[in-house]
C-alpha cells in the first residue's frame, strides 16, 4: 500500500536463498558440459550421449506414460468420489480428508512394502507390469494431492445451484457431470494432474525396490558409471519439475493457488 | 491395506522382529535418522520463515514473491535422485563448488572432513527441499500477520523485538509447529535422496529397509516390514508430542 | 497555545500528493475530527502524527517539541484502528497491560490500571477472554482501552467504528465522547461519516484531495460552509446555478425564475453563482393551477417518496434542476407523487458560493494512497 524501500536484513536473507538455491544448478550445469576426456569446460558430449541411449528414451517414455496413465485413472476415479461426496454426502468430506493425509504421513518406502505385501498374490499381468502395480502404486501416491486440488476446486463454485440448474433444464447426471462440472472445475482437474506429473516423473522408491525400470531408476544407473550424464539428466529432471510447476501456476492465475507440493524424496 | 501389511509382520514369531529392531545397529539407525530429521526440519524451519518472512514482508517488490513461491513449488518438488546429483557435482569430490573453493579460495574442504556423502552433506541436501516447503506452508500464516498489530505494538511503545517477541512468533507458532512436524516427516521418510547421495554410507532406516527389501543383498521383507512399522511408532510419538504443543500455542484461538 | 500543530504537512506517494500542505491546530483537551472521502489524505495524515509514516516536508510539533522525525514506538500517542487491530494472542486483559509492561510499570500498579480502564470502557467482566470471542464493538472498546493505558499525550483514532453496525456505532462514538471529555485527552479522530464528525466533535476539518477545505465547529461546518466541496459534502444540499440579476436588491435567476437571496446582496451583476439550499428550508405547497405562485418559489413534481422517520425526503423534478426537499412525515399525505408543487425559497438561511472560484472537478473521489 505505502511505498517503502526493501529492508536491508530482507535483502540479506533473499541474497542467501538465491545462492544456496541457485549454486546447485549452476554447478549441475557446469558439470554436465565438462568433457569426459578432459574433465573441462565446455563440451555438450553428455547431452548427445543422452539422446543417443535408447535407454533413455525408453525409460522417459515410460515414466511419461505411467504418469498419463496415473493422471486419468485419478480423474476417472475422483472426480465423480468427490463430487458425490460434495453434493450428496458433505459429512463424508472430513473422513476423506483424513484418508488423503494417509500416504501423505506414511512414508513411501513404508506404502512400497505393504504394497509389494499386499498383492503379492495377485496375477502376474498386474504385479510384473508397471502399468498394473506401478500405476496403482501411484494413484495412491498422488491421492491426496488430486484430492485436495479436486476439494478446492468443488468448494469454489455452487456445487448445488449448477447441478440443479442443470437437472432442472433437463439434463442427467453423466451430462450434467461432463458438460457442467467439468468445466467449472477444469482448473483445478489440471492443477491437480501437473503435480501428479511432476511426482510420476521423479518417483525412484516405489519404481526402484519393485524393480521398474521408469526414469528416476535410470538416472541412478547412468550415475554409477557416467558423472556427467547423471548431471545432464538431474538438470533435465528439474526441468521437467520446472515446466509441470510453471504449467500449474500458468492455470492457476488469478484463482486461489492450488496445492505446490508433491515430492518424491 | 497398510495395516494388512503390519499385521503380517507379526504373523509368526513376531515379537522377535519387534525385538530386534531395537538393537543395534537399527537402533543407531533410527537415532540417526530421527537426528537428521529433527536437524534438517529445525535448520529448515528457521532458516524457511525467515525468507518467507523478507519476501513478504512490506517493502520487497511483489515479482520477487511470485518468483521465489514459484521456485520453491519447484524446489520443494525437485527430489530424489536428481537432488542427490545436483549436489554431488556441487560439492562432491571433484564438484563444481569444492574445486572452485580448492582453487580459488585455497579451502580443501574434504581435507578438513566434510564429505557430501556423509551426515552433513545429506542433511544440506535435506535442506533444498525442507527450506522451500517451510517456505510454502508458513507464506499464508505470515500473510495472515496483520500491519495493524505491528503498528499498535509501535504505538504502545514496543520495538520491533518485542513485538516479535510478545506477539509475532506467539501468533505463528502453531503453524511454526504444524510446519516443523511436517518437515520432520518430510524429512524421516526421505528415501531416494539419501539413496542416491549417500547409499552406502549413512545408514537412514528408510535405506536399510530398501536393503532388506530390493533382494539384492539379504532379502528379508519381514524383518523390513518390522522396520518399516519402527518407522510408523516414530512418526506417531512425534504427532503425540506435537498434538499437546500444538493445543497450547492455539490457545487463543478456540 | 495549540499543544499539537501539524505544520505545512506534505506527504506524496509516487505521483499521487496525499498530502498537500495541511495544517491543523490542537488545543489541549480539543476533539478534532478529519471528515472527508476515502483517499483525501485523513489517514495519511493521522498516520504522520502517529510516526508510522514520515513526511516529505512539514513538521508535527507536540507540546513545543518537534516529533517529525521521532519513531512511533517513542511518541506516546494512543492509537485505535480500523478493527482487528487487538492482538490476537492476548487476553483482553494482557492486551490493555501491553503498553505498561512495555514500560514495565510494576505488576501490581499494572493490574489496578487495566482493572480501571476496563471498567471505563464497560468490559469488567470480559478481561479473560481472547479478542475472537468478542463482538467487533468490544474489541473496539478493548482497543480504546488499550490505547488510554499508557496515558497517551494524544489520542488517535482512525475510523474505529466503521466496521461496526449503525446500532452500536451510534453508542459507542457516544461513548467515546463522554470518555474524552471525562479524560480531558486531545484527540484526533479520522472519519468519513459526517454524521459522526458533528455529532462528536468540538471542531471539524474537512479535508479533499489533500487539503483541508475548511475548520470549525459542528454548526459552523453545517450552516456556513465555505466551499461547495463543503457544502456537498456536509448534509444533504440543493445547489442552484444562478446569474446575478442585481447585487444590489440581492436578486438571482436561476432557470428563468427570479429569486431574491440575502446572500446574493453586494455581488457584481452578471456573476455566476450557485444558491446553496438545505433540504429542511425548502417549504412544499401543492399548486392548484400548474403556475408558481407569488415571489421566491421553483415550481415542479413530486418524483419520490423517501421515508426517513420525522421527516419525509421528496424528490422533485423543477424545471431544469432536481430538488430535495424534507417535509415533515405528517404533512406529506396533501404531496403525493405526482403532485405538481411550488416550493419556496426562503430569503434568509440560503447561501451563494461563487461559481468562479470552483474548482474544475467536483468529483471527490481521487484515491490518495
Amino acid at each position: 500500500m505505502r511505498r517503502r524501500w526493501i529492508a536491508p536484513s530482507a535483502v540479506v536473507w533473499l541474497v542467501v536463498a538465491a545462492a544456496f538455491f541457485l549454486i546447485p544448478l549452476i554447478a549441475t550445469l557446469l558439470f554436465s558440459l565438462r568433457s569426459i576426456q578432459t574433465n573441462k569446460c565446455c563440451s555438450g558430449a553428455a547431452y548427445s550421449l543422452i539422446v543417443h541411449d535408447h535407454q533413455f528414451w525408453s525409460t522417459i517414455r515410460l515414466s511419461f506414460q505411467l504418469a498419463l496413465e496415473t493422471i486419468a485413472i485419478s480423474l476417472l476415479l475422483f472426480v465423480p468420489t468427490v463430487y458425490w461426496v460434495h453434493l450428496k454426502l458433505p459429512r463424508l468430506r472430513p473422513v476423506l480428508s483424513l484418508m488423503a493425509l494417509v500416504p501423505f504421513v506414511v512414508p513411501p518406502i513404508v506404502l512400497v512394502v505393504g504394497l509389494l505385501n499386499l498383492y503379492k498374490g495377485a496375477p502376474s499381468w498386474f504385479y510384473d507390469k508397471p502399468y498394473g502395480f506401478l500405476a496403482t502404486a501411484y494413484v495412491i501416491l498422488a491421492f491426496p494431492y488430486m484430492f485436495f486440488a479436486l476439494d478446492a476446486g468443488f468448494r469454489s463454485i455452487d456445487l448445488h445451484t449448477l447441478t440443479e440448474a442443470s437437472q432442472s433444464l433437463g439434463a442427467g447426471w453423466g451430462t450434467t457431470l461432463t458438460r457442467v462440472i467439468l468445466p467449472n472445475i477444469r482448473v483445478a482437474a489440471l492443477g491437480g494432474s501437473f503435480l501428479t506429473l511432476a511426482i510420476v516423473m521423479g518417483e525412484f522408491t516405489i519404481a526402484s525396490l519393485s524393480a521398474f525400470k521408469t526414469f528416476p531408476p535410470y538416472i541412478q544407473v547412468v550415475n554409477e558409471s557416467q558423472p556427467y550424464e547423471a548431471a545432464a539428466l538431474s538438470l533435465l529432471s528439474f526441468l521437467i519439475v520446472w515446466a509441470a510447476m510453471l504449467a500449474l501456476v500458468l492455470v492457476g492465475r488469478g484463482r486461489p493457488r492450488p496445492a505446490q507440493v508433491a515430492a518424491t524424496r | 491395506m497398510i495395516v494388512g501389511a503390519f499385521k503380517n509382520a507379526h504373523g509368526g514369531a513376531t515379537l522377535h522382529h519387534m525385538h530386534q529392531i531395537v538393537q543395534q545397529p537399527y537402533r543407531d539407525q533410527y537415532w540417526l535418522t530421527i537426528k537428521v530429521s529433527l536437524i534438517t526440519a529445525g535448520v529448515g524451519s528457521f532458516l524457511g520463515l525467515c525468507i518467507a518472512y523478507a519476501m513478504i514482508r512490506e517493502g520487497t517488490p511483489r515479482f520477487l514473491r511470485t518468483i521465489l513461491t514459484t521456485f520453491s513449488g519447484v524446489a520443494a518438488n525437485f527430489a530424489g535422485i536428481p537432488l542427490a546429483f545436483a549436489f554431488i557435482a556441487t560439492l562432491g569430490t571433484i564438484g563444481i563448488a569444492t574445486t572452485f573453493i580448492k582453487d580459488h579460495l585455497g579451502y580443501d574442504l574434504y581435507a578438513h572432513g566434510f564429505t557430501i556423502f556423509g551426515q552433513t552433506g545429506v542433511e544440506l541436501t535435506y535442506l533444498y527441499f525442507q527450506i522451500p516447503l517451510m517456505i510454502l506452508v508458513i507464506a499464508p500464516a505470515i500473510d495472515g500477520l496483520r500491519a495493524e498489530w505491528r503498528e499498535a505494538a509501535s504505538n504502545l511503545g514496543a520495538t520491533s523485538w518485542q513485538f516479535w517477541r510478545y506477539v509475532g512468533i506467539p501468533v505463528l507458532l502453531p503453524s511454526i509447529l504444524g510446519a516443523f512436524i511436517l518437515l520432520f516427516g518430510n524429512s524421516f521418510s526421505a528415501y531416494a535422496t539419501a539413496y542416491g547421495l549417500a547409499g552406502n554410507s549413512v545408514f537412514l532406516i528408510p535405506i536399510t529397509i530398501g536393503f532388506y527389501y530390493s533382494g539384492n543383498v539379504v532379502s528379508d521383507p519381514h524383518f523390513a516390514q518390522a522396520l518399516a512399522f519402527g518407522m510408523f511408532v516414530v512418526l506417531a510419538v512425534m504427532m503425540l508430542l506435537y498434538v499437546p504443543l500444538q493445543r497450547r500455542s492455539a490457545r487463543w484461538m478456540r | 497555545m495549540a499543544y499539537l500543530e501539524l505544520h505545512e504537512l506534505r506527504r506524496a506517494f509516487g505521483p499521487v500528493v496525499a498530502l498537500d500542505g495541511i495544517q491543523i491546530e490542537l488545543a489541549a483537551g480539543e476533539f478534532l475530527s478529519l471528515l472527508g472521502p476515502s483517499g483525501c489524505g485523513k489517514t495519511t495524515a493521522l498516520r504522520l502524527v502517529a510516526g508510522f509514516d514520515r513526511p516529505d516536508s512539514g513538521s508535527i510539533v507536540i507540546d513545543g517539541k518537534d516529533i517529525t522525525r521521532l519513531s512511533p514506538n517513542r511518541r506516546d500517542m494512543g492509537m485505535v484502528f480500523q478493527a482487528y487491530s487487538l492482538f490476537p494472542n492476548l487476553t483482553t486483559e494482557q492486551n490493555v497491560e501491553f503498553g505498561l509492561r512495555i514500560r514495565k510499570h510494576k505488576r501490581g500498579a499494572r493490574r489496578k490500571r487495566v482493572a480501571e480502564l476496563l471498567e471505563l470502557v464497560g468490559l469488567g467482566h470480559a478481561g479473560k477472554r481472547f479478542p475472537h470471542q468478542l463482538s467487533g464493538g468490544m474489541q473496539q472498546r478493548v482497543a480504546l482501552a488499550r490505547a488510554l493505558a499508557i496515558e497517551p499525550r494524544v489520542l488517535l483514532l482512525d475510523e474505529p467504528l466503521s466496521a461496526l453496525d449503525a446500532k452500536v456505532r451510534v453508542q459507542l462514538r457516544e461513548e467515546i465522547r463522554r470518555i474524552q471529555t471525562q479524560l480531558g485527552i486531545t484527540t484526533l479522530y479520522v472519519t468519513h461519516d459526517q454524521e459522526e464528525a458533528l455529532s462528536v466533535s468540538d471542531h471539524v476539518a474537512v479535508m479533499w484531495s489533500g487539503r483541508i477545505e475548511q475548520v470549525g465547529t459542528p454548526s459552523e461546518m453545517y450552516g456556513a460552509p465555505a466551499t461547495p466541496f463543503v457544502a456537498e459534502f456536509i448534509g444533504t444540499m440543493n445547489r442552484l446555478q444562478a446569474v446575478v440579476v442585481d447585487g444590489d436588491r440581492g436578486e438571482v435567476e436561476h432557470a428563468g425564475t427570479l429569486l431574491t437571496v440575502d446572500a446574493a446582496r453586494g455581488r457584481s451583476r452578471g456573476e455566476k453563482v450557485l444558491v446553496l439550499v438545505r433540504p429542511e428550508l425548502l417549504e412544499l405547497e401543492p399548486s392548484t393551477n400548474g403556475s408558481t405562485a407569488g415571489d421566491n418559489t421553483l415550481g415542479g413534481e413530486v418524483v419520490t417518496h423517501t421515508f426517513l422517520g420525522s421527516v419525509t425526503r421528496l424528490k422533485i423534478q423543477g424545471r431544469e434542476a432536481e430538488l430535495i426537499a424534507d417535509v415533515p412525515t405528517a404533512r406529506v399525505d396533501s404531496l403525493p407523487v405526482g403532485q405538481p408543487i411550488v416550493a419556496h425559497v426562503p430569503t434568509a438561511g440560503t447561501r451563494l458560493l461563487s461559481l468562479n472560484e470552483e474548482p474544475a472537478s467536483d468529483e471527490p473521489d481521487q484515491d490518495g494512497r
